[in-house]
């Protein structure tokens, strides 16, 4: 499996971080910059990465399986987190996501047809005194109002 | 880098005096305002000086547990053979804390400083800031100060010319809540499922990779160049006795003017939250707050006028944690809260201790029976039941977190529990209790 130059550099460099034979330590971090990269946790990929730190596949698919970020289905070009854990909440964090299903015509952990949008119900992602807050891909967005949802999706169709 | 709050006139600002200057975040910003001064005394101070000076300013984590970070430091073992690690939790996964990625953005030197000084006093040689998945803005935005701080000198071989080495690194994390708990945190950095370990060994004498550690919070390390800088009794006297400091509370909910905000510890909490947070939000009267992150037991309107300390708070029968503040207006409904806190620690749960991965699935599916108007009379006694009987059974504080909140609103809001269940006209008869 190949990656891009700077995926690679990045790499390298990460594998410089542990102490001598504890290279495992680089899993999580090559796990999601790779999945970046590829867009999903592929098989091929948890093969790669399990020859580059030698650990059995199997070790990999564990720590795939545990976090939350880490998928191995594409999602849509743009993910739509939606927080509605308490802080959230009391600012009107339920009725946004709902809003966005409707809007989106997808549920949880849904991608639409097209592949534009997916939609996830995120718990809290550190956002609660700019609530409610979303996050399309790795950018957050405070204090988003259903209007101001419409917006940002409409302008990334 | 803009703020993502107005400023209080009110605030003490000590670890956030930065925010909002100019390029905050560079080096020479940092240079010019009195950035690694600390550092640089402590290189003629000998690592007990350091523990010391920690101690003398009764800093405790700001994480959520709230233990003494002097001591803490001086937990590790001194003249071992092979490397002494630290590690900084960025992790700031608990609901309603939103305070050390606004540090690591604005300040980050502070941060790395601080680091520096506990390296110095620990002995240790190489760090990790262990930062959540989603923020990755912010690990980038740290990448990027790493590498300027390497090509200034300032990390690395012989840091500012004082003839002492340490390298730092980012690590990002995968979206795991349970990774914000030290042991959890640790076996993740070493590539694996974050699973509690159990304890003793304490991470001071085995962390990670197995080496004596020193894992404090984000808001700790950036505390600690300006108790150097001052003096520990200076920064204790900002405080309240044994609390020492200000600390970042993040202020949430239905309020006029939530935020982020630095406030010396001991502040009462109703002056907070009226003065610096505008007071209810729509006039409505507040029913009840969350002092510190979902974890903590929710403290009732008429409890909520005492001072922001750790030991008050604790006499008050919840905890200051994280500084993750949610306040609730009248209309709140409690058992949604309640149902809806449980479905996040459900969801977190790591599944490896019975009574937290078993506890949090029968919670939610009960609470939400009730909420769903098919819950008894007897399931509001049997959620509170359950929910004691998990507390301390568990390798980490995820059990306990899960249960604390939901035990005191059971407690302290019961009669709408009751209002829910009044609602089933089966809520009476013992046939109603399948799924």
């Amino acid at each position: 499996m190949t990656f891009s130059p700077e995926l690679e550099a990045r790499f390298a460099d990460l594998l410089t971080h542990y102490p001598p034979g504890r290279q495992r330590g680089a899993l999580v971090p090559m796990l999601m910059y790779a999945q970046d990269e590829v867009g999903a946790v592929t098989p091929e990929l948890m093969a790669e990465l399990a020859k580059r730190l030698d650990v059995s596949v199997l070790q990999v698919d564990e720590v795939v399986g545990y976090y939350s970020m880490l998928h191995k289905k594409p999602q849509g070009k743009t993910h739509v987190q939606i927080c509605t854990n308490v802080a959230c909440m009391l600012r009107g964090g339920a009725e946004l996501y709902d809003h966005a299903c409707k809007k989106l015509g997808i549920g949880h952990k849904q991608t639409q047809a097209s592949g534009v949008f997916s939609l996830e119900e995120v718990e809290c992602i550190g956002a609660c005194s700019w609530a409610p807050a979303i996050q399309l891909n790795y950018t957050f967005h405070h204090e988003v109002t259903t209007d101001k949802l419409d917006q940002l999706l409409e302008g990334l169709q | 880098m803009k703020l993502y709050n107005p400023p209080s006139p009110l605030e003490t600002k000590v670890i956030s005096k930065r925010f909002g200057v100019e390029n905050s975040w560079r080096l020479d910003t940092y240079l010019a305002t009195g950035g690694f001064e600390a550092f640089k005394k402590t290189m003629e101070m000998s690592p007990d000086q350091i523990i010391d000076e920690v101690k003398a300013s009764s800093l405790r984590g700001r994480g959520g547990a709230g233990f003494p970070t002097g001591l803490k430091w001086s937990f590790v073992p001194k003249n071992v053979e092979g490397p002494t690690y630290i590690v900084v939790n960025g992790d700031e996964s608990e609901p309603g804390t939103c305070k050390d990625r606004l540090l690591i953005e604005h300040d980050p030197y502070q941060m790395i400083e601080g680091i520096l000084i506990a390296a110095r006093a620990v002995g240790a040689s190489k760090g990790w800031v262990y930062i959540r998945g989603e923020y990755r803005y912010l690990i980038d935005h740290l990448d990027s100060v790493l590498k300027e701080a390497y090509q200034r000198g300032y990390l690395g071989k012989n840091i500012a010319g004082t003839g002492f080495d340490f390298d730092l690194y980012s690590q990002t994390g995968a979206g795991a809540y349970e990774c914000g708990e030290e042991s959890a945190l640790l076996e993740s950095l070493e590539g694996k499922r974050g699973v509690p370990r159990i304890r003793p060994p304490f991470p001071a004498v085995s962390g990670a990779f197995q080496r004596p550690t020193v894992l404090n919070n984000v808001e700790t390390f950036s505390s600690v160049p300006e108790i150097i800088k001052n003096g520990g009794k200076w920064y204790a006297d900002l405080g309240t006795p044994k609390n020492g400091g200000t600390r970042m509370v993040c202020l949430a909910g239905h309020v006029n003017k939530p935020g982020v905000y630095e406030v010396p510890l001991g502040m009462n909490m109703m002056y907070f939250i009226n003065e610096i947070g505008g007071g209810m939000w729509k006039g409505k009267k507040m029913k009840a707050t969350i002092p510190g992150g979902s974890s903590c037991p929710i403290l009732r309107a008429d409890e909520c006028d005492i001072p922001m300390d750790y030991d008050s708070m604790a006499k008050a029968g919840t905890m200051l944690g994280s500084g993750g503040m949610m306040v609730m207006d009248e209309d709140t409904d409690m058992v949604k809260i309640a149902l809806r806190i449980m479905r996040f620690y459900k969801h977190e749960s790591c599944g490896w201790c019975i009574p937290c991965r078993e506890g949090t699935t029968w919670l939610q599916k009960m609470l939400a029976r009730i909420v769903d108007g098919n819950g008894a009379m007897r399931d509001v006694d049997m959620v509170g039941d359950l929910a004691k009987s998990m507390l301390g059974r568990t390798f980490c504080p995820l059990g306990d977190a899960a249960a604390m909140p939901t035990i005191s609103i059971v407690e302290k809001f019961r009669p709408e529990f009751e209002a829910y269940v009044a609602r089933n006209p089966f809520a009476n008869s013992e046939l109603v209790q399948v799924g």
